[in-house]
C-alpha cells in the first residue's frame, strides 16, 4: 500500500482500489485537519479487504513522505484497524513522522477533545513496524516483490517509490519538485520504463513563472512593508517551506543588513531545523557543500517567538504555525494584526476550504470568528505559491525521465487533470488514467518472459556478428517452473531420444559428353560462380559440396553423352538441397574457360 | 573470469576481476609503509634531524651522504616521502571499466590510477566513503606539501647502489615504481569521477553484470560487494567488522551462495582484542596526565577517533580529567568531525535512533560545546594561544613521518613524563619511532583494528558457503613471528586459492547458461508439447536480437513476398538468403504403416525388401527407393521434386520435430 491517506494498493503489479482521504475529490498539499473534514478523518480501509486481516491481505505499506495528507492515519490503520506487516519509508520521514503524527494527536484530542483517535502508545507501537530506507537501495520485500526509492525533493526526505515483481514495475511519486529550491534539490528518477507511473498532479495545469521571480517577489513585498514600520506574518507548515523562507530571508537581511526582527513561531520549528542539520544530505548540493563552514540551518537573523513579542511596536516579521490560519499562534497573531493595513499577511501555501486561510484569499475582508465576533480585516493579503510541487513541465519532464508504459494521474483537480491526461497521451502516446475516488483501474501488461539459454546454443548463434539479429532455431525444455532454451542436440540428449536422420539423394541428368572429372569441374566453376555467400569445395576424391550438400558425377550406364550428378542432402539442408537440385537441372552454362 | 593482483598488502588491496567482458577494479590502496624509510618531515626546522650523519658505506665511500642519513642504526632516506603504488605494469589499466571502493582506506591510490593510466572509466563508492577518504586525501597532501623539501633522492634507488645498503632499504621492493604524493587537482579530478551509491543498490554495467554495494560495518559508508549475473556470483570482502562500534552492521546474508569470495582486508593484529586495547588505552592516557605528562596520539582524521573520543566522553569525569584540554589537530579536523554527525542512514541503530530525537549521534558534539575537546587546522593560529599542558593530542600521521605529530614528537620526546600512544594498526610502532630514538617519552601499543579475525572469518565462511575462496597468501601461513599459530590463519575447505603481488589467478567457474528474453508474440505462438509426464517441448525459430549484452527473441519477420513483375530474375536471385532452419528429427517409421499410407496416396507398387538393419520400399515405376532403419531414413530418387516432396511429408508424418 502507498501512503495511508492517499491510499492504493498493488495486487501482483495492478492498481486494484485508490481510497481518498475523504469524499470531497482528490485533495492537494499539506494540511492539519480541518473542520469540514474532521467527520471522514481516515480513509476507509474496508475497501482493502472486507474480511480477514489486513496483514494477510497486504505485502507492505510505503510512505513517500512525512506531510500528514500522506501518513496521518498510519497509527489508525496498523494499531486501530490491525496491520503488523513491514511499513518502508526513509530515514529523515521516518524521524519526522512520529513528531508530527504526536502534534497531530494533541491538537486532535488535547485542544479538541475528539475521541476515538490513536494514543502517543500507539503511535511509538506503529513506528516499530517502519524499516528504513536508503536512496537507491533496493529492499527485497519477499521472495518476488522489491521496492526502490528515488529522491522527490518536494520536502526533506521525500521519495518515490519503483515498486517492481518479475519484469513489470510501477512507479508512485508521492509529492515531488522537479527544481531545486533553497533548500531541497530536484526530483531525479532513471529510465526505469516502468509499467505504470502513479503521479501527483497538483499543478496539472500551472506552469509557474520562474522561481527567482517568485523569490524577488516575496522579498521585494516583505521589504517594503518592514520599510513602512509594518508586520509581516507568514503562517507556514513547520518543516518544508518554512526552511527555505527562512534561508530566504537570512540571506537578504544579511547582505540589506537590515534590523528588523524576524521571528520563528516555537514548538517544531526549532526541532525541525534540528532535522535539517542531521539530514543534510537530504538537502541540495550548495548547502551540502558549504556546510562545514556555514550550517545553513544555524540562523543568525532568526531569533525564537515568544507570544508577547506579538504586542511589541515597530516593524518584524514572523513565522508562524499552522499554514492555513485554521488554529494555534499564526491565528492568534492574525487576529492581533489583522486590522491595521501597515501590516501584511502571506500565504505561502494552498489553503483548504472553510479555512481562515482561504477565506482571506478569495477576498472576504469581514470574517466571523468564535462568538460571532466579526473581524475585520485591514491588512494586506498576498498569496505565493511557494510550495513544493512539480507543475505541469515538471509532470511531463518526469514521464520523459522514466518512459513509462501507462499514466495514471492522482492527487488534483478533475478537470485540469482532464487537460494533462490529453497533453501527456498526444506527447507520449501512451495510456492515461485518472479514476475517480472508488473507481478501480485495470492495466493489462505484456511482459516478455525470461528463460535460460544454454550458452553453447547462444555462442553459436553471436558467433559471427553479435550486433546483426539473426534467425536462430532451439528447443524450449519446460519442466516444473524453469524454462531452458537449448540447442535441439541437447534438448535430445537430455531426454535420452536418438536423432532420425532423413536424408535425400536425387539423381540428375545433365547432357555433357567430356570427360566426368571434366564435368565436374564445369559443375563445380558453375556452383562457385552462383552460390557466391556458400562454401563450394572440389574435393580430391572428385565430389563437390556445397556446404554440407554432397554432389558426385557418374556416367550414365547407357548414354556416355549424359551424365549423373548425385546430390545428396539431409533434412537440415533441405533448402538449398532442394535449390540446387533445380539449379542442375537447368543445365550448364555453355561458356567454359 | 580472471583475478590480476596488483597489491601485495593484505589491508591495502588492489584487483582487478575480469568477469564476462567487464574488467572491473576491485579497490585500490596505497602502501604507505613505505614512508617508513624516510626521514620525519618536520614543520620547523630540527636540529636534531638536520644533525643526523650521512651513511657511510662498508668500503668506507661516501657518495650517498646527501640521501640518506643514519639515526641510531637505522639508515633513512632524506627526501621527500615517497608511496608503493600498485601494479601498473600486470594488464592496461586503461581498459578498467570500473573502480569499486569498499572503504576510505582503500581509495588512497585512486589518484594514480585514475589521472595516470589512461583511465576513462567510471569508480563507484557510497557517500561517507568519498566524502572522508577526501579529508584522508586533503590532510595528506597538505601535510606534505606545506613542508617544502628541496631535495628529492634517487640514486639509492640505482639497483646496483641498493645492494649495497643495509636492511630494510636493501630489501625494499619495486622502489623504482614509487612515487611522490598527488596534488590537489589531481584528488579534484579522481574525485569527481566517482559516483555515489547506496547499500543494497543494483547498478548495471553494461547489462552484463551487476554489482551492488553491502554493509561491511567496519568503518563509515565500507563496504564489500556483490558482482553478479544471473548465474554467477562473487562476493569481494574487503574489511569487515562484526563488532559494534559506530557504523551499520555487516550484512552477512547477501553474502551467501558466493560461487567465488574474495576475501582481504582482515585485523592486521589478530591476537589483540579491540575493547581491551581501548580499556589499556584509556588507562594509560589517565595516568600520564595524572603524573602531569602530556600525551600524543597518532592518529588518522576520521574511523576510530570518533570511537576513542566516544569512551573518552564516557571516561573522562569519572576518572577525574574534566579540566584535561583535548586537542584534535588536522587540516580537516573540523569538517571529520562536522561529517560524523550527517551520517545518520550509515549508523548502527544506537545512532540513528538519536538522530530521530533529534540530537547529534555522537557525543563528541557536546565535548565540543563544553570546550573540553578543541580542534585547530594545524599548530600555527590559534592553537598556540590556546595550547595548555599537560593535555591530549590527537593529531596525524600515524606513520610520525608528516603532519603535526612530527612536531610533538621533537617536543615531548625527550621527557618520560610524556606518553605516545599508537592506536592505528597500518604501521609497525617501532618503525615508526625509529628516526626518533633515543626516546625517553613512553610509548604504549595499543592498536585497535576491528576488522575481521581468524575465529570470526572461519564463522563466517561456515555460514555463507562460498564455492571457492580467494585471499592473499598472508593469510593461507601463520604469522612470520608466530609460526606456530596455525590457528591465525584462514582454514576452510576447499583450502584458499592465494595470490600474490602480480599474479594472476584464473578463477574456478563454469558458466553454463544466460538469460533470455521471450517476447510476448513469440511466447503466443510457440506449441508446447508433452514429451515425457511433466517435460513439455516447444521448438523455437526466432530473431535472436543483441544489444547492450541484453538477449531478446522475436517473432521472426515474415517471409516478403515473391515478387509478382515477370521479369527476368537473375539466377543468383533465387539462393535461398539465409541458413535454412529444419529442425531436428526423432523417432522411427514402422514399415508397415508407412506402406499402407504410400498406398493410400496412390503409390500402387510398393515392394518391401528386407536389409540387415531395417528395410527397403521401392517404388518400381518411379525407381525410387527408401532406406528404412532404425535411426534414419534415405530417400533415393530421380530429380522429380513434387514426388519427393510428397514422400518427405509422408515420412514427417511418423517423426517427431526438435
Amino acid at each position: 500500500m502507498l501512503d495511508v491517506v492517499y491510499c492504493f494498493i498493488l495486487i501482483e503489479g495492478q492498481l486494484v482500489t485508490e481510497i481518498p482521504k475523504s469524499s470531497s475529490g482528490h485533495h492537494k498539499d499539506a494540511a492539519e485537519q480541518t473542520p469540514s473534514r474532521l467527520e471522514r478523518r481516515f480513509p476507509d480501509f474496508s475497501y482493502i479487504t472486507q474480511n480477514g486481516r489486513l496483514t494477510d491481505f497486504l505485502d507492505c505499506v510505503i510512505i513517500s513522505h512525512f506531510h500528514l495528507d500522506h501518513c496521518g492515519a498510519l497509527p489508525y490503520f496498523s494499531e486501530m484497524v490491525g496491520y503488523d506487516g513491514p511499513i518502508y519509508m526513509t530515514h529523515p520521514t521516518k524521524a519526522i513522522c512520529p513528531i508530527l503524527l504526536e502534534d497531530y494527536r494533541k491538537i486532535t484530542v488535547d485542544k479538541k477533545g475528539e475521541t476515538n483517535f490513536f494514543t502517543s502508545q500507539m503511535i511509538k507501537d506503529c513506528m516499530k513496524k517502519v524499516v528504513a530506507v536508503h536512496l537507491h537501495q533496493t529492499v527485497q520485500v519477499d521472495e518476488e516483490l522489491e521496492i526502490k526509492a528515488y529522491y522527490a525533493g518536494h520536502v526533506l526526505g521525500a521519495a518515490m517509490f519503483q515498486i517492481k515483481v518479475g519484469c513489470e514495475s510501477v512507479v508512485y511519486t508521492g509529492d515531488y519538485n522537479m527544481t531545486p529550491d533553497r533548500h531541497l534539490g530536484a526530483a531525479w528518477i532513471d529510465k526505469c520504463r516502468p509499467d505504470l507511473l502513479i503521479t501527483e498532479s497538483t499543478y496539472a495545469t500551472t506552469i509557474r513563472d520562474s522561481k527567482r521571480c517568485r523569490e524577488r517577489d516575496f522579498l521585494k513585498k516583505v521589504h517594503e512593508t518592514v520599510e513602512r514600520g509594518g508586520k509581516v506574518l507568514i503562517p507556514v507548515f513547520a518543516l518544508g517551506r518554512a526552511q527555505e523562507l527562512c534561508i530566504l530571508l537570512e540571506t537578504f537581511w544579511e547582505r540589506m543588513n537590515l534590523k528588523a526582527p524576524i521571528y520563528f513561531s516555537t514548538g517544531l520549528t526549532e526541532k525541525a531545523n534540528h532535522y535539517y542539520k542531521l539530514f543534510i544530505t537530504w538537502t541540495n548540493q550548495k548547502i551540502r557543500k558549504t556546510f562545514v563552514q556555514r550550517n545553513m540551518f544555524e540562523f543568525k537573523h532568526i531569533k525564537a517567538f515568544d507570544r508577547a513579542f506579538a504586542d511589541n511596536p515597530g516593524p518584524m516579521v514572523v513565522f508562524a504555525t499552522p499554514g492555513m490560519l485554521h488554529a494555534g499562534q499564526s491565528l492568534q497573531i492574525f487576529r492581533k494584526w489583522a486590522g491595521n493595513e501597515k501590516n501584511m499577511v502571506i500565504m505561502p501555501g494552498y489553503c483548504v476550504q472553510g479555512t481562515v486561510g482561504h477565506k482571506i484569499l478569495s477576498g472576504q475582508r469581514k470574517l466571523e470568528m468564535e462568538g460571532r465576533q466579526i473581524l475585520e480585516v485591514k491588512m494586506q493579503v498576498e498569496y505565493m505559491s511557494f510550495s513544493a510541487h512539480a507543475d505541469a513541465k515538471g509532470i511531463m519532464q518526469l514521464i520523459r525521465q522514466a518512459e513509462p508504459r501507462n499514466v495514471l494521474l492522482v492527487h488534483g483537480e478533475a478537470k485540469k487533470m482532464e487537460f494533462l491526461k490529453q497533453k501527456i497521451e498526444q506527447e507520449f502516446h501512451v495510456n492515461c488514467y485518472m479514476p475517480a475516488n472508488g473507481e478501480t483501474t485495470t492495466i493489462f501488461t505484456n511482459p516478455s518472459i525470461p528463460v535460460d539459454i544454454s550458452l553453447g546454443l547462444l555462442k553459436r548463434e553471436t558467433a559471427i556478428d553479435a550486433k546483426k539479429p539473426k534467425l536462430m532455431h532451439g528447443t524450449l525444455i519446460m519442466k516444473d517452473n524453469s524454462f531452458r532454451l537449448v540447442s535441439p542436440e541437447q534438448a535430445l540428449k537430455e531426454l535420452g531420444l536418438a536423432e532420425h536422420q532423413l536424408r535425400f539423394t536425387c539423381r540428375v541428368h545433365i547432357q555433357d559428353p567430356r570427360k566426368e572429372h571434366e564435368t565436374v569441374l564445369r559443375v563445380y566453376n558453375h556452383l562457385k560462380g552462383v552460390l557466391k555467400d556458400y562454401s563450394v569445395q572440389h574435393l580430391p576424391d572428385g565430389s563437390i559440396t556445397v556446404e554440407s550438400i554432397l554432389i558426385q558425377a557418374t556416367a550414365h550406364l547407357e548414354d556416355q553423352g549424359t551424365k549423373v550428378l548425385l546430390v545428396s542432402w539431409t533434412y537440415q539442408d533441405e533448402e538449398l538441397g532442394s535449390y540446387l537440385t533445380s539449379l542442375l537441372k537447368k543445365g550448364l552454362p555453355q561458356s567454359t574457360s | 573470469m580472471k583475478l590480476y593482483c596488483l597489491s601485495g598488502h593484505p589491508t591495502l588491496p588492489c584487483n582487478v576481476l575480469k568477469f564476462k567482458s567487464t574488467t572491473i577494479m576491485l579497490d585500490c590502496g596505497l602502501d604507505m609503509t613505505s614512508t617508513l624509510n624516510f626521514l620525519p618531515l618536520p614543520l620547523v626546522q630540527s636540529p636534531r634531524l638536520s644533525k643526523l650523519p650521512g651513511l657511510v658505506l662498508k668500503d668506507g665511500s661516501t657518495f650517498l651522504d646527501k640521501e640518506l642519513k643514519e639515526c641510531s642504526g637505522h639508515v633513512f632516506v632524506d627526501s621527500v616521502p615517497e608511496f608503493c603504488l600498485p601494479e601498473t605494469e600486470l594488464l592496461d589499466l586503461s581498459t578498467v571499466d570500473v573502480i569499486l571502493i569498499s572503504n576510505y582506506h582503500c581509495m588512497m591510490a585512486l589518484p594514480y590510477i585514475t589521472e595516470y593510466t589512461g583511465f576513462t572509466g567510471t569508480v563507484y563508492a557510497t557517500e561517507p566513503t568519498v566524502q572522508i577518504g577526501r579529508l584522508l586525501m586533503e590532510e595528506l597532501v597538505n601535510s606534505i606539501e606545506r613542508v617544502p623539501k628541496a631535495q628529492s633522492a634517487s640514486m639509492w634507488k640505482n639497483k646496483e647502489v641498493q645492494r649495497l645498503l643495509p636492511a630494510p632499504l636493501k630489501d625494499a621492493v619495486e622502489v623504482s615504481m614509487w612515487r611522490k604524493c598527488y596534488t590537489m587537482p589531481e584528488v579534484n579530478a579522481a574525485l569527481s569521477k566517482i559516483q555515489l551509491v547506496g547499500y543494497s543498490q543494483k547498478i548495471e554495467l553494461f547489462g552484463a553484470v551487476q554489482v551492488t554495494p553491502l554493509s561491511s560495518g567496519y568503518a563509515l559508508g565500507s563496504s564489500n560487494w556483490i558482482i553478479q549475473s544471473h548465474y554467477e556470483k562473487v562476493s569481494y570482502v574487503s574489511g569487515s567488522s562484526l563488532l559494534t562500534t559506530h557504523p551499520q552492521p555487516m550484512d552477512q546474508a547477501s553474502l551467501k551462495n558466493s560461487d567465488v569470495l574474495i576475501l582481504t582486508g582482515l585485523t592486521q593484529i589478530p591476537t589483540a582484542n579491540p575493547d581491551g586495547m581501548v580499556g589499556e588505552f584509556c588507562s594509560n592516557l589517565a595516568m600520564t596526565v595524572r603524573n602531569g605528562g602530556n600525551v600524543l596520539v597518532p592518529c588518522y582524521p576520521s574511523g576510530v577517533i570518533y570511537d576513542l573520543l566516544e569512551c573518552l566522553y564516557q571516561y573522562i569525569d569519572s576518572a577525574g580529567l574534566s579540566n584535561v584540554p583535548f586537542y584534535f589537530i588536522s587540516p580537516v579536523a573540523n569538517s571529520s568531525l562536522e561529517f560524523s554527525q550527517i551520517f545518520a542512514e550509515w549508523l548502527c541503530h544506537n545512532k540513528q535512533t538519536k538522530v530521530y530525537l533529534p540530537e547529534p549521534p555522537f557525543p563528541h558534539a557536546e565535548l565540543i560545546q563544553t570546550n573540553k575537546l578543541k580542534h585547530y587546522p594545524s599548530i600555527h593560529g590559534d592553537f598556540s594561544n590556546d595550547f595548555k599542558q599537560p593535555c591530549v593530542i590527537f593529531t596525524g600521521h600515524p606513520s610520525l613521518r608528516f603532519g603535526d605529530v612530527v612536531h610533538f614528537m621533537e617536543l615531548w620526546g625527550k621527557s618520560s613524563l610524556n606518553t605516545v600512544i599508537f592506536t592505528e594498526p597500518d604501521f609497525s610502532y617501532l618503525d615508526a619511532l625509529a628516526p626518533y630514538q633515543p626516546l625517553a617519552m613512553k610509548c604504549v601499543y595499543c592498536p585497535i583494528d576491528t576488522r575481521l579475525n581468524f575465529i570470526q572469518v572461519s564463522k563466517l565462511l561456515k555460514e555463507v558457503q562460498p564455492l571457492h575462496v580467494v585471499c592473499p597468501e598472508q593469510y593461507t601461513q601463520p604469522p612470520p613471528s608466530q609460526s606456530h599459530r596455525t590457528d591465525l590463519m584462514i582454514d576452510c575447505q576447499p583450502p584458499p586459492m592465494s595470490y600474490r603481488r602480480a599474479e594472476v589467478l584464473t578463477l574456478p567457474y563454469k558458466r553454463r547458461y544466460e538469460k533470455i528474453e521471450i517476447m510476448p508474440e513469440l511466447a503466443d505462438s510457440l506449441v508446447p508439447l508433452e514429451i515425457k509426464p511433466g517435460i513439455s517441448l516447444a521448438t523455437v525459430s526466432a530473431m535472436l536480437h543483441t544489444k547492450d549484452n541484453k538477449h531478446v527473441l522475436q517473432l521472426p519477420p515474415k517471409p516478403p513476398q515473391p515478387p509478382t513483375s515477370k521479369k527476368r530474375k537473375r539466377v543468383s536471385d533465387d539462393v535461398p538468403e539465409c541458413k535454412p532452419l529444419k529442425p531436428l528429427l526423432s523417432g522411427s517409421i514402422p514399415v508397415d504403416q508407412f506402406v499402407q499410407t504410400l498406398e493410400k496416396h496412390g503409390f500402387s507398387d510398393v515392394k518391401v525388401e528386407d536389409t540387415a538393419k531395417g528395410h527397403i520400399v521401392l517404388l518400381q515405376e518411379a525407381e525410387t527407393l527408401i532406406q528404412i532403419e532404425e535411426d534414419s531414413t534415405h530417400i533415393i530418387c530421380d530429380n522429380d521434386e513434387p514426388l519427393r516432396v510428397k514422400l518427405r511429408d509422408l515420412v514427417l508424418k511418423f517423426l517427431q520435430k526438435f
